[in-house]
Order: structure tokens, then C-alpha cells, then sequence
């Protein structure tokens, strides 16, 4: 960073660049900066290296159909902290093509693919700009605002039919194949040939022979049903004996465009199905996408509800961490015992989320403005027990457990590699981008809620290998302990809602990012509102979707069965990598 | 210790392993029988400072639900007099509008004398293979009139048709919604009485 760039803030970060290269975005509502197409490499690059925007976050775009242009957005930090740079090129929609941003920063390569499969827009420059999430025979761009799906009913709910002259309907009664599919036009599966499949394989790296041995390089698909993967997803590696040349990830089979449900949807409507994401930890999916509506709303969180937030997705992440280590264990091959011991804490967890949301998993608990219903004494009791007696015990021994075994050192220790630049520019983020020694934690980076007032620290590894990533998230538990026991401490009584419960919230028009730092990394929600009950666009940033970025430059060189507990230490949930 | 631990790591594991198998046979001994099959050993198996053997032994043994739990929901009517079925539901249609996956489908009753629409709903389905169980009709509806229920045993042979659940099946009675929900139902009550009173 030069000396140039600490005195001038970004209030002033037009007159840096030639005049018409960038303006300010001065729709009523928008923040950031409007970059012309031509210009945005070396705007990019100008902010990564002038200014200090390292980690790119979130790439995404929106379809202005009235307009006839698509916003592409980027949100920019700093790892030092700090506020987004929020950087945007309009394109019109017949032309729309972007130069890429891959070559700048490495972790915009899944999300540009994933703009290019649902919204189609071209990135100049991508270097495998392939379908991400759809199937390869897929045809148009499903986030577009003139594409229906098959079942399309109406744009936006409610749908009239509903009342009052309800007639129900069976959906799949409507469809020829009675199941949710739309075939292109003259398609035939018979002589139906997969050339994005040819694709994918030629698209791996090749390596010269290996001298020694002789082999032949090997092709290998890891799942989609694979007990490793997870879930729906599949790793194509190809192998030089039992090493890992090169590997590409295959997902999108759990994919059912949520985005474009989330469109549909009214605001509170939106709520539920976020906790269909990382179906593991609703509760931050729910504070993600509560915050990312306040903001719009401008609406202020009464102090109970605040401390119940926070005490829940504290709760949320003691409990994932704790099951993402047991599974790390699985991957390793310990088979089910240390998955078994961590999936007790995680049930004494899930009772006191059935108890104050009515749901074990699916907890659809946050309202905007609050949360759905108070917290009794007794639940506080319980959540007091397990603070303060039972997971710290319980953790210790995990720690005798697990930390100093040989056989789990040598297996994780030095395995998966991330260093800390490479982290960065791959965009990762939780728990993975800690373990390589950056310390961006959103809770601190960019505080949301009342995390400015708690004390605590953020956990960072040294090593960037798979065994900090379990020493860094053992020592989140003991933060998220500490936490809670503050927030104990401290709760105060009062209102857990601002205002009445409503069913239809009026959103003023503009857009808004809700982030938080979510057991997984950072979660956030990016919306447009055009002050309609729906929201104009809705789209989520999943941290393990860009995580798994990361998976393939940690793994070449590997051996194949460490691949298994790479993605594992990756910590995916497939309900959010394909949403 | 601390030494012998990073010497002997995995013999350290084991120890936690072994600790863990005695665990299940001395808290047996010491609780006894009442451990298992009783209302009281299954509370107590999901305490804070339960040790042994965690498992709950389904469907021989069910975990008691708390009183918020929600699966499906339900149509609440009032019993009167003589036996008819009140339903409370005035087909007012805001759980068909906020409803998320939009299963609701309510068919308004008309006044055979006047032609005018009435408050009672003449037909009222909800798609049970699609409702996503989110608890918002039973939050905003503003009668009371329709509740989630506890009942989660809901296998069935056949799909489609089957689980398009009419008024014969939505319908049950107060008492019953009392029973799964005391708290909730009388704070209901005390509410509504409430309300009634400065009019009466
Ligand atoms: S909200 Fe309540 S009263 Fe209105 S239609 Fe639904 S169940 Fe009936
Ligand atoms: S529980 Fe939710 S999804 Fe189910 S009927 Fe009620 S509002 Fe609809």
C-alpha cells in the first residue's frame, strides 16, 4: 500500500482514475462505485494493489430487465478490517460480457461460473468458464427475470389461485415427465452426448511421465455417491499412481435455485428457506439474512433480542465445530466413534434450539427486528449447564482424545496446504482462511449485532494444514464459550421485537449486504429491493461454494485418500454449495 | 501427564475410548434399571451432566417434545353444544398469502341466502408433501385457528392424493390443541378474553 492511498479515502477514489473510468453509484439506495467495462482490470488491480482490497468476497449480478442492463457486483475488504469497497459494471443484456476477475484475484472463478450458468453473463478472460451448477444439457440462464421454470405460476407470491377460491392442484400433475425437469427443444436423451463432460476431463492438468514408476495417468470420478463427499458431489481427479495431479470439482446436484425461489418469495417468506442452506446451522443463516434485511429497513434490534441472536449462533457454531471435527475423524477413518461423541454435545444443542424455535435444524427463528419468541429462564438454565459444566468438559476431552494422537497428526499435519496470500486471493474464508494465519474474522473485521461489545479473540493457526484447521475451530468452541458465558451474564429483559409481528414488511428500495461470520465463514446475503413486498434480488454468498475453491490447489500433490479428508477439513454442506 | 499425553497419544485416545466403555456399564450400576423405559430415565439421559449410554431407544422409547415443537399444522374448532364443530378459521386468507411454499389452498364459503361471501371456509387443503413445516400460518394467523401440531409419525403407503389433507383431516378439536400446547393455549385464552372485555 503506498502512502498515496492511506490519505485518500475512498470518499475521493474517483479523481484517482482518468475521468469516465469510474463514477459514483448514486441510485437512491445503492452505495459503492460504477466502473466502466473497459476499465475494470486496472480499477481491480489498482484496489488490490494501491488500496489494500485483498480478499474479494462476493462476486454476483443483478438482471435489470426494465433497464435492459446487468449489474455485476463486486464487494471488496480489506484483511485488515474495514468497511466493503463495493465496486459495480453495467452491461447491457444483449451484450453481456465482463472481463474476468480470476486472473486478479483466484476465488472469483466459481462465482463467475455460477453468474455465467444462472445469468449468463460472459467473462472475458475465465479460464474454464463452464456450467457450475446446472446440468451441461441445460438451456438458458435460470436467474434471468425472463426465464420460467417448468411449474412457473405467477412471478411473485402469494399466488392468486390460493384464495379465495382455493382449487388445489398437484404440481407434478402438470408436467408431461411428472418431475420437475425441462428438456431443450428436440432433445433426446438416447443420442444425447455430454460434451461438456469431455470438457471437464481434458480440461485437467496433464504431467510429464513419472520416470520411476512408469504409470499411466488415471482418470478417477470420486462419487456423486461417495461417502466421502458429504453428500451429491463429485471430485474428478486425475492421478499419477496414488498422486494427485490435478482435480476439479463437480456440483450443482442438490441445486434448486434457491436464489430464483428467493425472488418469488416475499421478504419474511425468505426466512424459512434459509434455513434450507447449511441446513446444519440455520440459526446463522437466519441472522445473515435478518441483518442484510434490517439494514434496508433501517430497523433497530431491541437489546434482548440482540443477546438471543448471538447466544444462538454462538450455540450454532460450538455445535458445528464440533460435528465438523467428529466427520474430520470419519474421513480420517476412525469410522463412527469420535463422530458419535461429537454428535451428543451437538444433540444437547439441538434440544435447546427445539425448545425456543419449535425445530431441531430447521429453526426459522429470527424475525426482522427480533426473534420469534423470548427465551424462557429454564432454557437460559440449560444453556447455562451445558456452558458452563458440560462443554467444557466435554472439550477437554475431545482435546485428550484427538489433539496429540499420533496417528491423527500425522495424517493432518502438512496436509492440504493453504498459505495465508493464497488463502486470501482464493477468497476463503471461516475457519480455513484462520487456520492459514489471517486473522479476518467478520466478528471483528466488520462487527455486526453487538460482537464490538464481547470479548474475545480470533482464533488463527501457523501452518495452513489440516490439523490447525481442527486446532482452530477446537479454539472457537472455547471462544463461543466464553462468549456465552458473557451474554449470560449479561442479558437483559425487554421486548424481543421491534414493533408488531407482521407478515408484510415494506422494504424501501435499495440494496443491502448482510454478512456474518458464520460457522463456515462468512455468510452473507445480498439484496435488492425496488420497495415491492418481493425482493428484486436475492442472492446468497455460501461460504463453503467459494471455499471449495480452495479445494483443488490444496490438494495437487496429495495422495488420493488425503483428498477425502481435505474436503473434509473444507467442512462443506451440500445444501449450500448448490443451493 | 501433560508429557505422557504427547508421548503417548494414541494410548491417551484409547484411554478416552476405554473410559467411555466403562462409562456405559458403572452409570448403568449406579442408576439402575430406572435408566431406561421410564419417562424419568429418558429426562435424565438428556441432561447436562448425563453420562453411559446416550441413546434413546426409538420407537420404544420417545423423547418427550417441547411444547413448540411444530410439524404439520392443523384447523382448530371449538366444540358446542351439541357436539357440532365450530372452526375458528374465517377464511380471512392471510395463511394462504404468507405461507411460504404457498400449500394452502382456501376455497371461501359463500351465504346461501344473501350470495355474499361468508367467514367460513368451504373447502381448506394444505399439501402435506409440500408444506415446509416454518410454523408462519399457525404465527400470523389472527384466530387461533390454525396450529401446528406434535404428531410426527406420518409414514405413509401412497403419496400424492393422500397428502392433500382436506378439512376431515385438518380438523381437531380445541381440547386436543390444549393438550399438546397448555401454555400457549391459555395465554391465547387470557388474550382473547382480554379483547372481548371492554366490548361486553
Ligand atoms: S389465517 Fe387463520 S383464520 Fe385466516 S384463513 Fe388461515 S386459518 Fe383461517
Ligand atoms: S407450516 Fe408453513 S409451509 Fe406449512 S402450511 Fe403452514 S405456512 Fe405453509
Amino acid at each position: 500500500m503506498t502512502e498515496a492511498t492511506l490519505v485518500n479515502p475512498l470518499e475521493t477514489l474517483v479523481e484517482h482514475f482518468p475521468s469516465g473510468w469510474v463514477k459514483k453509484d448514486d441510485r437512491p439506495g445503492y452505495s459503492g462505485f460504477i466502473v466502466e467495462r473497459e476499465h475494470l482490470l486496472d480499477f481491480a488491480r489498482a484496489m488490490r494493489d494501491d488500496f489494500g482490497f485483498d480478499y474479494l468476497s462476493m462476486v454476483t449480478a443483478s438482471d435489470y430487465l426494465a433497464e435492459g442492463i446487468f449489474d455485476v457486483v463486486y464487494y471488496a475488504y480489506k484483511t485488515i478490517g474495514g468497511p466493503a469497497l463495493v465496486f459495480k459494471v453495467q452491461v447491457p443484456r444483449e451484450d453481456a460480457v465482463v472481463p474476468s476477475l480470476v486472473a486478479l484475484y483466484p476465488g472469483a472463478d466459481f462465482q463467475e461460473r455460477e453468474l455465467w450458468d444462472l445469468m449468463g453473463i460472459r467473462f472475458e478472460g475465465h479460464p474454464d468458464l463452464r456450467r457450475i451448477l446446472m446440468w451441461e444439457g441445460f438451456e438458458g440462464h435460470p436467474l434471468r427475470k425472463d426465464w420460467k421454470e417448468p411449474f412457473y405460476e405467477e412471478d411473485v407470491k402469494p399466488f392468486k389461485s390460493r384464495w379465495p377460491e382455493g382449487k388445489p392442484i398437484h404440481a407434478d400433475d402438470r408436467n408431461p415427465f411428472n418431475d420437475n425437469v425441462q428438456y431443450p427443444t428436440g432433445f433426446d436423451p438416447e443420442r444425447w452426448v455430454p460434451e461438456a463432460e469431455t470438457l471437464l476431463y481434458s480440461g485437467l492438468q496433464q504431467t510429464a511421465h513419472y520416470e520411476e514408476f512408469k504409470t499411466d495417468e488415471l482418470i478417477v470420478n470420486m462419487g456423486p455417491q461417495h461417502p466421502s463427499t458429504h453428500g451429491v458431489f463429485r471430485m474428478v481427479v486425475s492421478l499419477q499412481g496414488e498422486k494427485i495431479v490435478d482435480l476439479k470439482p463437480v456440483m450443482g446436484y442438490l441445486h434448486r435455485n434457491h436464489e430464483k425461489i428467493g425472488e418469488r418469495n416475499t421478504f419474511l417468506q425468505n426466512m424459512p428457506f434459509t434455513d434450507r442452506l447449511d441446513y446444519t446451522t440455520s440459526m446463522s443463516n437466519n441472522f445473515a439474512y435478518a441483518l442484510a434485511v434490517e439494514k434496508l429497513m433501517g430497523l433497530q434490534v431491541p437489546e434482548r433480542a440482540e443477546y438471543i441472536r448471538v447466544i444462538m449462533a454462538e450455540l450454532t457454531r460450538i455445535m458445528n465445530h464440533f460435528f465438523a471435527t467428529g466427520f474430520l475423524l470419519n474421513d480420517l477413518g476412525v469410522y463412527f466413534t469420535a463422530s458419535l461423541y461429537a454428535i451428543e454435545e451437538r444433540e444437547l444443542i439441538l434440544d435447546i434450539f427445539e425448545e425456543v424455535s419449535g425445530s431441531r435444524m430447521m429453526c426459522n427463528y429470527f424475525r426482522f427486528g427480533g426473534v420469534v419468541r423470548d427465551v424462557s429462564d429454564e432454557v437460559l438454565k440449560k444453556i447455562h449447564n451445558l456452558i458452563y459444566d458440560r462443554i467444557p468438559r466435554k472439550l477437554d476431552q475431545f482435546d485428550a482424545y484427538l489433539t496429540n494422537n499420533e496417528i491423527l497428526r500425522t495424517r493432518c499435519e502438512g496436509v492440504g496446504v493453504l498459505t495465508a496470500d493464497q488463502a486470501i486471493a482464493l477468497s476463503t474464508a471461516g475457519p480455513i482462511l484462520r487456520a492459514s494465519g489471517v486473522p479476518y474474522d467478520v466478528r471483528r473485521a466488520d462487527p455486526y449485532s453487538i460482537y464490538d461489545r464481547l470479548d474475545f479473540d480470533v482464533v488463527t493457526g501457523i501452518h495452513g494444514d489440516i490439523y490447525d484447521r481442527y486446532l482452530v475451530r477446537v479454539g472457537e468452541i472455547k471462544e463461543s464459550i466464553k462468549i456465552i458465558k458473557q451474554l449470560l451474564r449479561d442479558i437483559p429483559g425487554g421486548p424481543i421485537l421491534a414493533g408488531k409481528p407482521a407478515y408484510q414488511v415494506r422494504v424501501p428500495a435499495g440494496e443491502s449486504y448482510g454478512r456474518v461470520e458464520g460457522p463456515k465463514g462468512e455468510l452473507g446475503f445480498y439484496i435488492v429491493s425496488s420497495g415491492k413486498p418481493n425482493p428484486e434480488r436475492y442472492h446468497v454468498r455460501a461460504p463453503t461454494f467459494i471455499n471449495l475453491t480452495s479445494l483443488a490447489p490444496m490438494s495437487r500433490g496429495e495422495k488420493v485418500a488425503d483428498v477425502v479428508v481435505i474436503l473434509g477439513a473444507i467442512d462443506i454442506v451440500l445444501g449450500e454449495v448448490d443451493r | 501427564m501433560k508429557n505422557f499425553g504427547k508421548r503417548f497419544g494414541v494410548m491417551s485416545s484409547l484411554g478416552v475410548t476405554m473410559g467411555h466403555f466403562f462409562d456405559t456399564y458403572i452409570v448403568d450400576l449406579v442408576k439402575g434399571r430406572k435408566r431406561y423405559w421410564t419417562p424419568e430415565g429418558i429426562e435424565a439421559r438428556r441432561q447436562a451432566d448425563t453420562e453411559g449410554i446416550f441413546t434413546i431407544q426409538y420407537p420404544e422409547e420417545q423423547l418427550p417434545v417441547p411444547e413448540e415443537f411444530r410439524v404439520l399444522p392443523f384447523l382448530v374448532y371449538d366444540e358446542g353444544e351439541n357436539g357440532e364443530k365450530n372452526l375458528r378459521c374465517t377464511a380471512c386468507g392471510i395463511c394462504a398469502k404468507v405461507c411460504p411454499p404457498q400449500c394452502i389452498w382456501i376455497y371461501r364459503a359463500t351465504d346461501p341466502v344473501t350470495g355474499k361471501p361468508s367467514p367460513h371456509p368451504a373447502e381448506f387443503h394444505i399439501d402435506m408433501d409440500i408444506c415446509m413445516n416454518c410454523g408462519f400460518c399457525a404465527e400470523y394467523c389472527p384466530f387461533d385457528a390454525i396450529k401446528m401440531d406434535h404428531d410426527f409419525e406420518l409414514a405413509s403407503y401412497t403419496r400424492g392424493e393422500s397428502h392433500l389433507y382436506g378439512l376431515d383431516k385438518l380438523m381437531k378439536p380445541v381440547s386436543y390443541y390444549e393438550s399438546i400446547r397448555p401454555v400457549n393455549a391459555s395465554r391465547e385464552a387470557a388474550a382473547r378474553a382480554e379483547k372481548a372485555r371492554p366490548k361486553a
